[in-house]
This record gives structure tokens, sequence and C-alpha cells, in this order.
């Protein structure tokens, strides 16, 4: 079975994916922070922000769609946390509405949040399928690995990715053989069913879960992790990242 | 030391009760291609599991001429090449060059032999150049040969794979047949494929049950009708 993956065009090849993943993670994080931290008024510096991380991805030459759809996935989630804001933020009343008893009336400043906490979040989500498209899981990982997060987060990681796959298709072929048997009847019955298909699922990873650390065994392995380093932080990447953070810098020194 | 393997007398008993091994003797000696046939359930895996120590019953297991004791379990992991039935459980790590690195890594070679040796090993089984590939993103023909690398990488004396052609296409199996024969070191497998035993065997043993039933020629095993059929194994129609 073909499943997309997360790294699904990591595989190019540009600037942007022969940077170092420690390169590309820290900077991805800096301007996560200066995104966040840049207060709602300067939308100026929004702009510009979204002017750089545009030019990183034509850079990177992830397909324009690909990049939109990824995005806009984004939304709902902070649609649907953020969506009070207007309400109940006090300020300059926009617009009233008498709903039963009710009197609701929405904030110019209110929503000015609203508007701006998507626009963070959007900028956010773009900053990291720009990381998550050029970069390799397993580079990631390594990257994560020397910037000293601790070496079981990475296994965890590394094993949830690797086996996700393998446990997406159990079930879908579960589900196949559960349809083809003509599931339907009583909702009781149905419950009995998925809750036994989820159980069948657990034992299934519990055992593979031991054949794996079997077969670590057979090759050795002794409860130590080793792993040969092969990243390499060249000139490029400390061009990129000094260019990279005077850009994030400049427009608060002008606009702020 | 003119034994690979020397196992007297093993029996090994499951958590849950069920015996999985019945008194099985199993002498290998250097360059044997070994098969070990049965029906579900007949005790190979359980008896593969032993040869490396993942598994360990009541009886002396000499591997190599070296005792199985916690002392030497690096020493015969290092010389005996497991490979499972799955190879999604083989492979583990998300590029093809960290599994087939991770038995050297573990038996601490520097990182030069290390490349060398995955090198080898992947061109060895025909993959040469898929070291930057991710596991999931190969056929399944494909996984079983990367997993063959995985122990090919520690140069072990003795190959032992469990269920080889199983799920494979025919061409698939035949490839694989003749990888299996380019490869000069002892060899034991479990397996159901008859032709897979007549091919590459030139001895065959026979389990059911936790019990060593038949062992000899593969010539003389395949030509017994009857005692194929007993076992749940039909003769092979070729």
């Amino acid at each position: 079975m073909k499943h997309s993956f997360i790294d699904e065009y990591s595989d190019l090849d540009s600037f942007i994916h022969r940077l170092d993943p420690r390169t590309k993670l820290i900077t991805s994080l800096a301007l996560i922070a200066a995104v966040v931290l840049t207060p709602a008024s300067n939308w100026r510096i929004f702009v510009f922000y979204f002017c750089v991380v545009a030019v990183l991805l034509m850079i990177s030459k992830l397909p324009p769609l690909y990049v939109l759809k990824r995005s806009v996935v984004i939304f709902p989630f902070v649609f649907l946390i953020a969506v009070f804001i207007p309400f109940f933020k006090e300020g300059e009343i926009a617009g009233s509405y008498n709903i039963w008893l009710w009197e609701i009336s929405v904030t110019y400043s209110g929503l000015l949040i609203l508007a701006n906490v998507m626009v963070k979040a959007w900028l956010c989500i773009l900053a990291l399928i720009l990381l998550s498209s050029t970069t390799k899981i397993a580079d990631l990982l390594k990257g994560l690995r020397q910037l000293g997060i601790p070496l079981v987060m990475i296994l965890i990681l590394s094993f949830m990715y690797r086996y996700i796959f393998v446990l997406a298709d159990e079930v879908m072929r579960m589900q196949q053989a559960r349809d083809s048997r003509n599931f339907g009847g009583k909702r009781l019955h149905q419950l009995k069913t998925i809750g036994s298909m989820v159980g069948t699922l657990f034992i299934r990873s519990y055992e593979r879960g031991e054949r794996i650390y079997a077969a670590m065994l057979s090759r050795g392995f002794d409860g130590q992790i080793r792993t040969l380093q092969n990243l390499s932080f060249g000139p490029a990447d400390a061009y990129f990242s000094a260019i990279f953070c005077l850009m994030l810098i400049f427009p608060c020194v002008i606009w702020w | 030391m003119d034994k690979v393997i020397e196992i007297k007398n093993l029996s090994f008993n499951y958590p849950d009760g069920h015996q999985g091994l019945k008194n099985v003797d199993f002498i290998v000696c250097p360059g044997e291609n070994v098969a070990v046939i049965g029906p579900n359930g007949a005790g190979k895996s359980t008896l593969l599991l032993h040869l490396n120590g993942i598994l360990r019953g009541n009886s002396s297991v000499k591997i190599c001429g070296l005792v199985m004791d916690d002392k030497n379990l690096k020493e015969i992991r290092k010389r005996v090449g497991l490979v499972f039935q799955d190879p999604e459980d083989q492979l583990f790590s998300l590029s093809v060059f960290d599994d087939v690195a991770f038995g050297p890594i573990n038996m601490g070679y520097s990182e030069l032999e290390v490349r060398q040796r995955v090198t080898r090993a992947l061109e060895w089984v025909g993959m040469g150049g898929y070291g930057k590939r991710s596991p999931h993103h190969l056929s399944f023909g494909e996984k079983k040969r990367i997993a063959i690398a995985t122990v090919m990488s520690l140069d072990p004396e003795v190959l032992v794979i469990d269920e080889p052609t199983s799920n494979l296409d025919p061409r698939g199996k035949w490839s694989l047949i003749e990888l299996l024969k380019q490869l000069p070191m002892t060899k034991i497998i479990a397996t159901h494929d008859l032709e897979l035993v007549r091919a590459l065997c030139h001895r065959t043993m026979v389990m059911d049950e936790g019990k060593v039933v038949a062992d000899g020629g593969t010539e003389a095993i395949l030509g017994d009708a009857h005692l194929l059929k007993e076992h749940g194994l039909a003769p092979p129609n070729i």
C-alpha cells in the first residue's frame, strides 16, 4: 500500500534541501519565535516575514499548490480555538446582536486579534512545511539528536514513523476483511466488533514489537543505540543562518 | 572445532507451558546447506531462535565451538546471522543504510569499516546504491534482500534464514534462490518451499511437533512421499 509521507518532497534537490538539518531546525524555530512575539498591530512585519518564507519556498522548488493545500489544514483547529476572542475582548464595538435573551457584541480589537492569530498560525505552519518537506525525517531526527534532544525521544519518534504505515496497512486489511463479511447489524454489535479489532491490533503491535526486539538482539543490540554522524555544517549553512537572522531582525528595527 | 553448530538433546518450553522443542539433536558442519522443513507449528522457528541465543533451552548449544552463555553471546551473534521471516520486523530504521549498519556499529567497528561493510553487503544482495532509500518505500522482494544484507554486513559464518521465499512471486523467489546460492557461508533455512530446498540444500531435516523426525540427504527425503505426506508436506511436482 502506498501512503503519502510527511517528508513527501524531501528527495528533491535544492539549496534548501542541501542545508544541514540543524540549520533548518534552528532557523525555523527562530522564525516561529519571531512571528509569535511580533505585536498584532505591526502588520508590515508579517508581510515581510511572509515574503521571506515565500522566497524560501520558491528556492526549495516545492509545488506551491501542495504547500497551500497542506497549510490550510491548520485553519479549522486555530479557528475553533480563536473564534470566541472577538466576543470577549473589550474595546470599540464593531457590531452587536440580540440573540434571545443575550446581547452579544463583537469588538474591533477582538477581530484584529482573531485575524492576527490566524496569520501567525499560517506563517508558522508554512515554516514547518518548509522544514519537513525539505528534510528527510531520518536527517531531521539526527539533527534533533545533535541539538541535545534525549535519545529515547528520538527512538520513539523514529520507530513511530517507521511503523505507523505498517500499522495503517494492517488496520486497512482488517477493515476490508470485516466489510467483506457484511459488517452491519445493531449498534451494540458494531461497537463490539470495533472493540475487538482495536484489541487485536494492540496484541499484534505488541508481538511485532517483540519480534523487532529479537531482530535487534540478533544483530548485537545491547541497549545502547549508536549511530554514525554524517551531518556536516558547512559554510553555506553559516551564511544562510546569518542572512536569515538579519532578515528576522531587519523589519523589527525599521517598523517597531 | 570442526562443527559449526552442535546441539544435543535440546528441549524448550514456552512460558505458557506449550512445548516448543523436544530432545532435538542438530549438528551442522562448515559449508553445509541444511533445510529445516515441517508443517506450521513444528518448531522450526523456535529452533532457529536458539541458534543465536534469543531463546535458550535446557541443553548445551555450541556454536563454532563456543558454548552458549552470556559471555559468548556477542561473539555468537556476530557469527550467526539470523534473518527473520517478516522483513518489516528486520528493517526497523528510517534508512536502508542505518539498518545495514546497525549490526556493525553494535560490534564497535570504526566508521570507515562500517561504511565498507554496508557497501559490500548491499552489493552482495544486488542492492548497491539503495543506502539512502527508506525501507517503507521498497517492494517486498527488495525488503527481503535488504533484510539479508543486514546480517551479511556482519560477515557471519552461518546464515540462518526463516522462510526466505514466503510471499514472493516466482520470479522474486528464483532470483532470491540464485542470490543465496552465491553466498559462500554455511546456511540453515527453515521453509515450506520444497523447490527451494531442492535447488539449494544438500541436506534436509524434517521436524514435526517439536521433534526431529527425519534427517538426511535432500534427494532421499524429498523422494519419500510417504514421509512428506505424513508430516503435512506435499512432495514437489518437478
